[in-house]
């Protein structure tokens, strides 16, 4: 367990998470090392089962990057990212899973050290929680 | 249209728990709309019994379909392969569809995944309310078009009882009561003089589900 390095699946929004990933990138900050990030252009193009699968096919945990409220090119787009979680996090809680390990960030363009910090924060509850118990190791 | 609810997690497991290999089956009509029972559904649902199962040292395997329309012979026999490889289907369908695969595949435990709820409007994005109970002699064009019989908790034919307060129900307050819709409905179309009509008697037993299982026969389409 100790060399566990939780996987996690960051979906960014193109108006801020994909930016914040980048300034992240440029600024050169510590990001955990198991991250992938999956450019969407919108966080309300995630769907519920986006996010289910992705810890049925190996994430420890997910994180949704979206724009603040109000401030969604869309208009409505992280309303319904933040809907879709709850219904995943009520699902998860029926299956015996810790809603913990899915969760959404609110970020602007230019908040690359916010969405580090979180990540990294992420990384260490992951490791609290240990590896996600529905996925095949073998 | 026909509105479902998918049933709790905990039941669905429970049934399902004999088995390795299942077959989940949606339904693209009536389910679809109200997300009981669509191929959204499906996938959401067999995603996380895959993980509940792999969670407690039962893994399950699960195929997915979404025939057009269970309750209809031809989609429910287009299942026939995917059926053979299982040992129980699953089904969002209402209870049509899923006595439908019922009398086509008489060996196969058919497991219903939803609890069909009633004959509803969708009145915003994730709001259904209850609109018909197939009552089976239509008596709308005498209450301006608003259904006593589904809308009253008391089914009233000639109304409004006296615990109508306010425009709400006694029995349930956040509802309208039915006959304060249906006097504002006749109201408006200045047509209040059919409410000095009354309203016989519904005959249960000869027109609705009293009198047993109905059927309606259609010599003209009989093949």
């Amino acid at each position: 367990m100790a060399d566990f390095e939780p996987k996690i699946i960051a979906f960014c929004c193109d108006q801020s998470g994909y930016p914040s990933a980048d300034m992240a990138g440029t600024l050169r900050l510590n990001l955990p090392k198991n991250v992938e990030i999956v450019r969407v252009p919108c966080a309300g193009r995630v769907e519920t089962l986006y996010l289910l699968k992705a810890l049925e096919k190996g994430a420890d945990g997910v994180i949704l990057f979206a724009c603040y409220e109000d401030n969604c090119q869309y208009l409505r787009g992280n309303l319904r990212a933040k809907g879709r979680l709850s219904y995943v996090h009520r699902l998860m809680e029926k299956i015996g899973l810790e809603k913990e390990r899915i969760e959404i960030c609110y970020l602007a363009t230019n908040s690359g050290v916010k969405l580090a910090e979180t990540l990294q924060r992420k990384s260490k509850e992951l490791k609290r929680l240990g590896p996600n118990p529905c996925v095949d190791r073998r | 249209m026909i509105k479902a609810e998918q049933k709790p997690m905990e039941e669905i497991l429970r049934s399902i728990d004999p088995y390795k290999k299942i077959l989940l089956s949606g339904c693209g009509a009536c389910v679809t709309v109200c997300h009981a029972g669509g191929e959204k559904e499906v996938g959401l649902l067999a995603s996380a019994l895959r993980m509940a199962r792999k969670k407690i040292g039962k893994p399950l395997e699960i195929l997915e379909a979404t025939p057009a329309r269970q309750c209809e012979p031809e989609y429910a026999q287009d299942l026939s392969e995917l059926i053979e490889k299982v040992e129980a289907v699953l089904s969002l369908a209402c209870g049509v569809g899923v006595q439908t695969l019922v009398r086509y595949f008489p060996k196969m435990p058919v497991l219903p995944g939803v609890n069909t709820t009633f004959l509803g409007e969708t009145l915003s994005h994730g709001v259904w309310e209850e609109r018909c109970q197939a009552c089976g002699n239509c008596i709308l064009e005498k209450t301006g078009g608003i259904c006593p019989i589904s809308r009253c908790a008391k089914q009233l034919l000639n109304g409004p009882c006296g615990g109508s307060s306010k425009g709400k129900c006694e029995i349930k307050k956040e509802a309208d009561c039915a006959w304060q819709l249906i006097y504002d409905r006749l109201s408006s179309l200045g047509q209040l003089y059919k409410l000095e009509e009354i309203i016989p008697a519904k005959r249960w037993g000869v027109e609705s589900r009293d009198s047993g299982l109905r059927r309606i026969i259609r010599e003209d389409l009989k093949i």
